[in-house]
């Protein structure tokens, strides 16, 4: 039934609904188990609080339902940090696709803010990730505090205090922390690519 | 590595026009989401749309602009002028908006800075602080520099970054308009003292401008607005201006 975007009171649901309908693909955004469950895309974004989203997850069964799904699915920014172990945010349980946990920024070095908020580069460290290679290098939009550390699923790093998983990949389930659909034209290739799978 | 960042400010009036542009050969120059578009296309980071217009019906028609804007560009804009409560934001960021600036709202009642972070985090809440140097001392000001507040700028850019906001952005009304330069030393100290990002604004009237602002005042954001929009420094030629002083910015 084509792309459904995750509904859930972490979403910046309308910037990504609108960046869809600027490639020409339309999407519904919706918290129906079984619709989520029918699509043939599935994109869990995200702008918000760890553990007020997991909670609003979990009240609503979409844990299970979001854990179940067999197409690919695209987590992005507070999306990619839900889809690992646990995060430091609010000390969050979260739902484990990726063996990974959530840490925030840490820097004494006042050139480090926190957030990370801007355009920042990707280095593409794996060719099975989300983000095409004619991207590498190329510029990302960034706002987050918490980031997850560079682990066996990572496809992307960029580099902040540290280096930290641009991009991840296991299975059906990618994700990114930055915002395609922010990213300006580098952002519409790479949710094409998404769509493209 | 992290780039900085040029943001041109987009004042609108009554949703449908943007004040004080004025291109030679831009048909559109009056529409806001087309002037925002033209921005992106050559390279701006972010946009700042900022509502100026009083009424009741304008402010309907400016979450309409947002919509629109939303619908249409694909860079971070943040949205500001007229709020000053929680719901106002919620209907702002419904509409598509990625972050929401506060000013004398803000100075006028600090807890809708906690508030504001608390329900949608930190990330979206942009302090806008005007302040004038008196006497030696940097004043915050309110309603767009004529009220007086007696708060200091530093003391205020700290309290407002402790409450939750995820950015300041510092206006110095003694460059506002005079095309000078920024206020670098003042832009170093807000620096030195925040952990939060800083967008620079005021002054800006040539290219070396920009450098200074970045180098010396170590802006992690410059915002302008009529150089951009009376096309005296187009982005494109900015930011390659920039890049060749080994500036870090995206191109």
């Amino acid at each position: 039934m084509g792309v459904a975007i995750i509904k859930y009171n972490a979403g910046n649901n309308y910037s990504v609904l609108s960046a869809l309908n600027r490639l020409g693909t339309e999407a519904e955004i919706t918290d129906d188990p079984l619709k989520l469950r029918a699509a043939d895309k599935v994109i869990f974004p995200g702008v918000g609080e760890a553990r007020a989203a997991m909670d609003y997850l979990r009240s609503r069964h979409l844990d299970e339902v979001i854990l179940s799904l067999k197409c690919p699915v695209l987590g992005i920014c507070i999306g990619q940090q839900l889809l690992c172990r646990h995060s430091m945010e609010g000390d969050t349980d979260c739902l484990g696709v990726f063996d990974a946990d959530v840490l925030r920024f840490r820097s004494d070095n006042p050139e480090f803010k926190v957030p990370h908020m801007g355009w920042n580069t990707v280095k593409i460290t794996s060719g099975s990730g989300v983000i095409p290679l004619k991207c590498d290098g190329d510029y990302v939009y960034y706002v987050h505090s918490y980031y997850v550390p560079v682990n066996p699923y990572t496809t992307a790093v960029t580099e902040y205090v540290t280096p930290f998983s641009a991009s991840l990949k296991k299975d059906n389930f990618y994700a990114t922390q930055f915002h395609p659909e922010k990213s300006g034209d580098v952002g519409e290739s790479i949710i094409k690519n998404f769509l493209e799978i | 590595m992290l780039a900085k960042r040029i943001i041109p400010c987009l004042d609108v009036k009554d949703g449908t026009t943007v004040k004080g542009v004025n291109f030679v050969n831009f048909r559109e120059a009056g529409d806001p989401v087309e002037l925002g578009r033209k921005y992106s296309r050559d390279g701006a980071d972010e946009l700042v749309y900022l509502d100026i217009t009083a009424s009741h019906d304008g402010r309907k028609t400016f979450i309409d602009l947002v919509r629109r804007v939303a619908a249409n560009i694909s860079i971070p804009f943040t949205v500001g002028g007229g709020i000053n409560q929680v719901e106002d934001v919620e209907k702002l960021l419904n509409a598509g908006a990625d972050k929401i600036s506060i000013n004398s709202a803000a100075i006028k009642n600090p807890g809708l800075i906690d508030e504001i972070a608390a329900r949608f985090g930190s990330q979206v809440c942009v302090v806008a602080i005007d302040a004038k140097l008196e006497n030696g001392e940097w004043t915050c000001f309110l309603n767009g520099g004529r009220i007086p507040t007696g708060r200091h700028l530093l003391e205020w850019a700290h309290e407002a970054q402790e409450r939750g906001a995820g950015e300041i952005l510092f206006t110095s009304m003694n460059h506002d308009g005079v095309k000078t330069g920024f206020a670098c030393e003042s832009l170093l100290r807000l620096h030195e003292t925040l952990s939060i990002p800083v967008i620079a604004s005021g002054g800006a009237g040539e290219l070396s401008h920009f450098y200074d602002v970045f180098s010396a005042g170590k802006a992690d954001a410059a915002l302008a607005a009529s150089i951009f929009h009376f096309n005296e420094i187009g982005i494109k030629e900015l930011k390659s201006y920039l890049r060749e002083k080994n500036i870090n910015v995206r191109i």
